[in-house]
C-alpha cells in the first residue's frame, strides 16, 4: 500500500470503482481509511513488498478468503472472521503468528462508512492477536459483481523447534478436547441472515485463539498430538479428517459436549446438528491421556477457554473401519458422518 | 467424562437422561413378552428414533413401523408444480417454509426456480407475508400452504387477516393434510399388520384427543398420544405394549404435558371458520378420502389455484422413479434399506422419492443416522 503521495483527504461516501483503480482515489481510500488503522512500520513504508527480518525458526505460511454474508452479525464482523481465521490456522501449527497481508475486493456502492468499520475492527483483532498487517490490496468490481466486501488474509507465524502437531500422531488412549461451547458462529450467522429473532440472541464466537494455545504449549509441549479449529463443516468434520488421517477410532460422549441451550435450540428448529455447525472461536486438541487433566485446567484459564471439555476419546480402529462415534444418552451409539449435501450458504 | 454442567443444561435435558431411558427400556422390556408390532405416524418421531437409535435398544420382537411422515414428504408433485409455474411468473412473490424449497416437482423445483430469477422468499411464520404484501401492491403475493394439522392453523389466521385487512394481492396456494384420515387408510390396507399406533402429540395438541378415540374403537386398537424426545417416545411404547400385553384399546395420553383433551379450542375454531375437508392426494399412498382440506366457499378466493387460473393436468405426472418403494415404506410395509435405490440412486441431495426429501422423511432419516 503507498501512504506517502500527496492526494484527496476527503473521501466519498460510497466506494467506487475508481477507488481499485491505483490512481488518486485508491491513495486516497488507503491514506484515509487502511493507513491509520493498520500503519505500523513495516507497511508505513509504502512498499510493493514488506522485507521481514530474517527469522531464526521454522515458518507457518497459511491463507484464507472470506466472503461471509450477512457483512455483520451478532459478536462480529467479516473484518473479525478475516484476522481470526488466518491468525487461528497458523496457531493450529503450535506456530505464533507474526505477519498478515490483507486483500480486498470490493462491491462498487459499499458506504466507505461499512467499510471504515471494518477496518476498525481488523486493527483492533490484529492488536489482540499481537500481529501486524504489512502487505495488503484492493479492487473494486462492478456493482452486483460480489457480495459488499470479499477479504483474502495471509499469514505468517514463527514456529518453535521440535513441534509437530499433526492428525498422524493420534494414538489409542489419546483424549479429545473441545476448548469452548459449539455451534455458535453458524447458528449467529444463519439466524441473523434468516432474520429469527430468538429471545437470546446467538453471538458468534468468533476470537483469536492465542491465549488458549500458549497454555497448551507452556503446560503439556510433549504430549500434544493435534489441533485444528472446527470452522466450516463443524466438529464433525475436524474429527473424520483426524479419524481418517490417523486411521483411528474416536469416540464422543454426547452429554459432555458443550452447547448453549440458546444454540441448542435454535440448532432443533432449522434442523441442523450441531456438530456439522460452524465455529470460529474454538479448536479441537488431540492431548495423551496422561496430560488431559493438566492441559483442560490451562485451557480453562485463559480468557477463551472457560467452557472447555473433555469429550471423548481415541480408539484403535474396529472392522467397521476407523471413524467417529458418538456414545448416546442411553449408552449405545452412531456414527457421526461428515457433513454431506448442501453446506449452508457462505458462512465465513 | 468431564462436562460443562453449568452450560449444558437445557429444558429438554431430563427427556434425554441416560438413567431415565435405561429405566425406560427396562420396564418395557420386563411387559413385554410376544412380538408387537407398532407404527409411529409422524415424521418427527421416526426422526427422534434414528437420532437416538432407540431400535435396537428395544426387546427383540417389538418392530416399530414408520408412518406416513411428514408434510413435505407427502405433498403431490403437481403441486410443487404448480407453485414453480405461479413463482416464475414476473409479477409473482412466492413465500414458502424452506425445506419446501428442495422438493422435486416432475420438472423442477422452487430452488432452481429461485436460481432462475424467481422471487421465491423464505419464511418462518405465514403471518410476515402480509407485510410483503402490503409493501409490494404491484405484485401478487403467494404463500405456499403446506402442512398438517399442526400448520393449518396459521393459514387461518393468514387468511382471515387477509380479509380483514382487505388485502387484495395475497393468496394461499393450499395443499393441507389430515392425519388421522391418512391413518385409517393405512390401517384398512389389508396388508398393513399394525398393532398400536403412537400418534403425534404435536397434531393431538391441536386437534385434541377425540378423532383417535373412534379410531381406536373402530380398529380396536391402543393408540397412545406420543411426544418427540427421546424419553416420550419410549414412554409411548411402553403405554402401547401394556396396554397390547393386557388386551385392551382405547387412547391414552402419554404428551399430557402439551396436549390436552380438547385441543387448542381457538384454532380448531379458526380452521373450521376458513377450512373445510376435502379428498386430498398423498405423495406416495394415493388419494385419501377427507385426507386434506381445502378453503371455504367465503375464503376461495384467496385461492391461488383459482387466482392463477392453474389447470391441473389429466394425467398426473410423478417423480417416483420405478424402482422407488415409497408407497409401501410410507404404508409401513417396507423398510428403507429395502429399497435398491437407497443410498445409491436415492439420496437427500439427489431424491428419487418423497420419503428421502425432507429431513423428517423416513428415508432420510436411515440416510442420516443408520448407514
Amino acid at each position: 500500500m503507498n501512504t506517502t503521495c500527496t492526494v484527496p483527504d476527503r473521501l466519498t461516501d460510497k466506494v467506487e470503482l475508481a477507488h481499485g483503480g491505483g490512481g488518486s482515489m485508491t491513495a486516497a481510500l488507503i491514506k484515509n481509511v487502511f493507513a491509520p488503522r493498520f500503519g505500523n512500520r513495516l507497511l508505513d513504508r509504502g512498499l510493493d513488498s514488506s522485507v521481514l527480518p530474517e527469522p531464526d525458526c521454522r515458518l507457518a505460511f497459511s491463507t484464507d478468503t472470506f466472503v461471509v454474508n450477512p457483512l455483520f452479525f451478532p459478536g462480529g464482523n467479516i473484518g473479525d472472521l478475516a484476522i481470526n481465521g488466518t491468525v487461528n490456522d497458523i496457531l493450529c501449527s503450535g506456530a505464533t503468528p507474526r505477519y498478515l497481508s490483507v486483500g480486498f475486493v470490493i462491491e462498487e456502492g459499499l458506504d466507505m462508512k461499512v467499510l471504515e468499520e471494518i477496518a476498525d475492527t481488523m486493527a483492533r483483532a490484529a492488536k489482540e492477536a499481537e500481529v501486524e498487517i504489512v502487505t495488503g490490496d484492493t479492487k473494486v468490481v462492478e456493482r452486483g459483481k460480489a457480495d459488499g466486501v470479499y477479504i483474502n488474509t495471509s499469514g505468517i507465524g514463527y514456529l518453535p523447534p521440535d513441534l509437530n502437531l499433526d492428525p498422524n500422531n493420534l494414538r489409542a488412549g489419546d483424549k479429545i478436547i473441545i476448548t469452548g461451547s459449539i455451534a455458535r458462529h453458524g447458528m449467529a450467522v444463519m439466524s441473523k441472515r434468516e432474520g429469527i429473532g430468538f429471545s437470546s440472541p446467538i453471538v458468534s464466537d468468533t476470537a483469536s485463539l492465542g491465549d488458549i494455545v500458549h497454555a497448551l504449549l507452556d503446560v503439556c509441549p510433549q504430549s500434544l498430538r493435534v489441533l485444528r479449529d472446527p470452522t466450516r463443516g463443524g466438529v464433525a468434520s475436524t474429527l473424520n479428517e483426524f479419524s481418517i488421517a490417523a486411521g483411528v477410532n474416536i469416540t464422543i460422549d454426547e452429554n459432555s459436549i458443550p452447547i448453549l441451550p440458546e444454540v441448542r435450540s435454535a440448532c432443533e428448529l432449522l434442523g441442523l446438528d450441531p456438530l456439522h455447525v460452524a465455529n470460529e472461536g474454538i479448536m479441537i486438541a488431540g492431548v495423551a491421556a496422561e496430560d488431559a487433566d493438566a492441559a483442560l485446567a490451562a485451557i480453562r484459564r485463559s480468557v477463551h477457554g472457560a467452557d472447555a471439555a473433555i469429550i471423548g476419546e481415541v480408539t484403535m480402529a474396529d472392522s467397521h473401519g476407523a471413524g467417529v462415534w458418538l456414545t448416546l444418552p442411553a449408552g449405545n451409539r452412531r456414527r457421526v458422518e461428515m457433513l454431506s449435501g448442501e453446506q449452508l450458504p457462505r458462512i465465513c | 467424562m468431564s462436562t460443562s454442567p453449568d452450560i449444558n443444561i437445557c429444558d429438554a435435558a431430563i427427556y434425554r437422561d441416560g438413567g431415565i431411558l435405561r429405566g425406560l427400556l427396562d420396564r418395557i422390556a420386563s411387559v413385554a413378552t410376544r412380538p408387537w408390532r407398532i407404527m409411529e405416524v409422524c415424521g418427527g418421531q421416526t426422526f427422534t428414533l434414528s437420532r437416538y437409535r432407540i431400535e435396537e435398544l428395544l426387546p427383540p420382537g417389538i418392530e416399530m413401523v414408520h408412518g406416513p411422515g411428514c408434510p413435505v414428504c407427502v405433498t403431490p408433485a403437481h403441486i410443487i408444480d404448480e407453485a414453480v409455474e405461479i413463482a416464475m411468473r414476473p409479477d409473482v412473490i412466492l413465500c414458502s417454509f424452506g425445506d419446501m424449497l428442495r422438493v422435486p416437482g416432475s420438472k423442477s423445483s422452487l430452488l432452481r426456480a429461485k436460481a432462475a430469477g424467481a422471487d421465491v422468499r423464505i419464511l418462518y411464520s405465514p403471518l410476515d407475508s402480509l407485510k410483503i404484501a402490503a409493501d409490494n401492491p404491484d405484485r401478487q403475493v403467494v404463500f405456499f400452504a403446506i402442512g398438517f394439522e399442526t400448520t393449518t392453523p396459521s393459514y387461518a389466521l393468514l387468511a382471515q387477516k387477509t380479509v380483514q385487512a382487505g388485502i387484495a394481492n395475497l393468496s394461499l396456494l393450499t395443499s393441507l393434510f389430515t392425519v388421522p384420515a391418512a391413518v385409517e387408510a393405512i390401517k384398512n390396507d389389508s396388508e398393513c399388520a399394525v398393532d398400536a399406533l403412537l400418534a403425534a402429540g404435536h397434531v393431538c395438541a391441536i386437534t385434541g384427543t377425540g378423532q383417535y378415540e373412534s379410531l381406536a374403537r373402530r380398529f380396536n386398537m391402543p393408540v397412545i398420544i406420543t411426544g418427540f424426545e427421546p424419553a416420550d417416545m419410549l414412554l409411548g411404547i411402553l403405554n402401547a405394549v401394556e396396554m397390547l400385553e393386557a388386551g385392551t384399546s382405547g387412547v391414552r395420553n402419554a404428551y399430557a404435558r402439551v396436549v390436552a383433551d380438547a385441543g387448542n379450542v381457538t384454532a380448531i375454531r379458526r380452521v373450521a371458520e376458513v377450512f373445510e375437508h376435502c379428498p386430498n392426494e398423498w405423495r406416495g399412498i394415493g388419494t385419501i378420502c377427507n385426507g386434506g382440506m381445502k378453503l371455504r366457499k367465503e375464503y376461495e378466493h384467496l385461492d391461488a389455484h383459482a387466482r392463477f387460473n392453474l389447470k391441473t393436468d389429466a394425467v398426473r405426472h410423478t417423480i417416483e422413479h420405478e424402482g422407488c418403494i415409497a408407497g409401501k415404506i410410507m404404508k409401513g410395509l417396507a423398510k428403507p434399506c429395502d429399497c435398491k435405490l437407497f443410498a445409491c440412486r436415492c439420496t437427500p441431495a439427489s431424491p428419487e422419492g418423497a420419503p428421502m426429501v425432507s429431513a423428517e422423511g423416513v428415508c432420510a432419516a436411515y440416510y442420516r443416522y443408520r448407514l
